[in-house]
């Protein structure tokens, strides 16, 4: 199954952070610090590699690659790029944490959201869903793979570890994890807030093949995926370093912007630095 | 109905996972280090590639249960009732409840007839923590026979579930083909002069009070309220309107438990006097199961007590 690429990864980036601003503008409240540091390997993944068509998307994730937002407040980031992907219209991102919308604050599957297989939010425990997706697939002999996308703060979650023993237990060679290495959490930097040593490290130890890579350089992202592709007998972690804020200059490298939304002047700063590539919801 | 032979109402579970596993090739099962205790030895072996051993890590456990479910499988996930509730309450909220992933929770050493190993393990919250999840629906089986039957009734049941049992040896008196039916109390003993709601290991020692009651001229109406949730509202009600007073036994804190939901639901549409059964605030303690139920009037002498308040 081809993943349906209606525009190029060029012109979706500036237009997803767009999306992030706007939405979250608009709701006066949600997440634009970890939404921007994310976009650049996110949406690569989803435009360029996972093997997973909106058209056909279906929930319990069969004969197609699947992925899981462990990290559940991103939702403006997640929200736009299934919007641009075309899992549901673009207009409808103007609903985001409102009444009655199916675009909650963070992701539920009540409402029915195409692309969206369990809620998440409370951190922690996306890895663990993705293990007993990754070993579905494997019974069910569907050799597509799961990708779950997690927060370093959320690496402090006792459950992530866990999960992390769990899987490579199994040895689960179909699951590739990524960590957005943004280094920021809502209190403050991740190493004063409770440092997480060597992740690398940590990962290699608990006997996950591990990469890291440049979050933000298009080409890094693509050799990372690729190799993610290639046959193994363990999990995978992608350390993705980034900037929490990336795309616009003032919320970048800094927690300030994690769960903040911005003033109408703070917006209009945002979007000079951010070009209307596909058209504004 | 007589005691066929006492049995624990975990082999129940384990007889009935065990059928399932030929009957169903979408039932898998995981546990979480307690595979003897849970009796699920039995499906592990014949059914190795469908059975997850998680180690003691419960809070993964039911992630990936709720994964199972979401692709399309029915996950039976096994531990202890505190460890099936308290200690991952917050992922059976979100990943099981909230995805409306259909993960059945078999939740074993429930109550204060775990015994010896004391308060630590003896769950008397776990109805209230379970029924307050949106979806999930809490069954709690009296006896071996009805055990088995309420597991294979959970494989076919849409949505999530917490099926709840426990570790002692108790009679085992209803019939292996039932009935049983998820969210369908079973009218026991047809009485006129107050109705007796018991659900798990009351339901044997409320039979018993009710042949005592009746050497007193008592006929008492007992029901087996073996699911909790969905209450069945109205057998309860017609039972309630025919009697006059209700008393409820439980396995239980008062908090949350069956006696409360009953007072509820009495209290909007046909209040009647009624008493609990059921353990005060408090923890449990160490000791014998049976030592245990007696100290904690969890037994046909605490039921006919709160019967004889009424009657």
């Amino acid at each position: 199954m081809e993943q349906q690429n209606s525009h190029p990864t060029s012109s979706l980036i500036p237009q997803i952070r767009r999306d992030i601003i706007r939405m979250v503008a608009a709701a006066k409240s949600g997440h634009p610090g970890g939404s921007l540091s994310s976009t650049d390997f996110l949406t690569v993944l989803y435009a360029e590699f996972l093997q997973q068509n909106p058209r056909t998307w279906r929930r319990d994730g069969k004969d197609m690659d699947v992925f899981f937002l462990s990290i559940g407040h991103i939702t403006p980031l997640y929200y736009s790029l299934l919007a641009r992907m075309g899992y549901f219209p673009t207009e409808e991102l103007a609903t985001f944490r409102k009444l009655g919308s199916r675009l909650q604050g963070h992701p539920s599957i009540e409402y029915a959201l195409p692309g969206v297989h369990v809620a998440s939010g409370s951190l922690g425990q996306g890895l663990s869903v993705a293990c007993g997706a990754a070993l579905g697939k494997r019974l069910n002999k569907d050799p597509h793979n799961v990708y779950v996308l997690l927060g370093d703060g959320e690496c402090e979650e006792g459950q992530v570890w866990e999960a992390a023993l769990f899987a490579a237990h199994n040895k689960l060679n179909n699951l590739t994890a990524i960590t957005d290495w943004n280094r920021q959490q809502i209190d403050g930097p991740v190493n004063r807030v409770a440092g997480l040593g060597d992740l690398v490290a940590k990962w290699e130890s608990f006997g996950w093949t591990v990469l890291e890579c440049d979050g933000h350089n298009l080409d890094g992202i693509r050799e990372a995926y690729k190799k993610s592709l290639e046959p193994r007998n363990t999990p995978m972690m992608i350390l993705m370093h980034t900037h929490m804020g990336q795309g616009v200059d003032f919320m970048t490298g800094t927690h300030a912007w994690h769960g903040k939304a911005p003033s109408a002047e703070d917006e209009a700063r945002a979007l000079s630095q951010l070009p209307e590539t596909l058209g504004d919801f | 109905m007589k005691n066929t032979g006492n049995k624990d109402t975990r082999s129940g579970f384990g007889a009935g996972l065990y059928e399932l596993g030929s009957q169903n090739p979408a039932v898998v099962a995981l546990c979480a280090d307690l595979t003897g205790s849970l009796k699920m030895e039995k499906f592990a072996e014949a059914y190795p590639h469908r059975f997850f051993q998680c180690g003691i890590a419960e809070a993964n456990m039911m992630g990936v249960a709720a994964g199972l479910a979401v692709s399309g499988y029915i996950p039976f996930v096994g531990t202890f009732a505190e460890f099936a509730t308290g200690r991952v309450y917050d992922q059976l909220r979100q990943s099981v409840c909230y995805s409306d992933a259909h993960v059945k929770i078999a939740a074993s050493h429930a109550g204060i007839t775990l015994g010896e190993d004391g308060a630590t393990h003896q769950t008397m919250e776990d109805i209230a923590l379970t029924r307050a999840l949106p979806h999930m629906a809490v069954v709690n089986p009296c006896d071996y026979n009805q055990t088995r039957l309420a597991t294979l009734a959970a494989a076919a049941w849409a949505g999530p579930l917490y099926l709840r049992f426990g570790r002692p040896s108790v009679p085992n008196f209803t019939p292996a083909d039932g009935p049983f039916e998820i969210g369908k109390a079973w009218v026991m003993h047809p009485g006129e002069d107050v109705t007796i709601l018991a659900t798990g290991h009351l339901v044997w020692e409320a039979l018993e009070a009710v042949r005592a009651l009746a050497q007193q001229g008592i006929r008492a109406e007992l029901i087996n309220i073996h699911t909790i949730k969905p209450l069945d509202e109205k057998a309860i009600l017609d039972s309630a309107r025919k009697t006059g007073a209700v008393v409820t036994a439980e396995e239980h804190l008062i908090t949350g438990g069956l006696g409360e939901k009953t007072a509820s639901l009495l209290a909007r549409y046909y209040p009647v006097p009624m008493r609990m059964v059921a353990m005060a605030e408090g923890f449990g303690q160490s000791g014998k199961p049976s030592e245990l139920m007696e100290h904690y009037g969890l037994n046909a002498a605490g039921i006919i007590e709160k019967v004889r308040e009424l009657r």
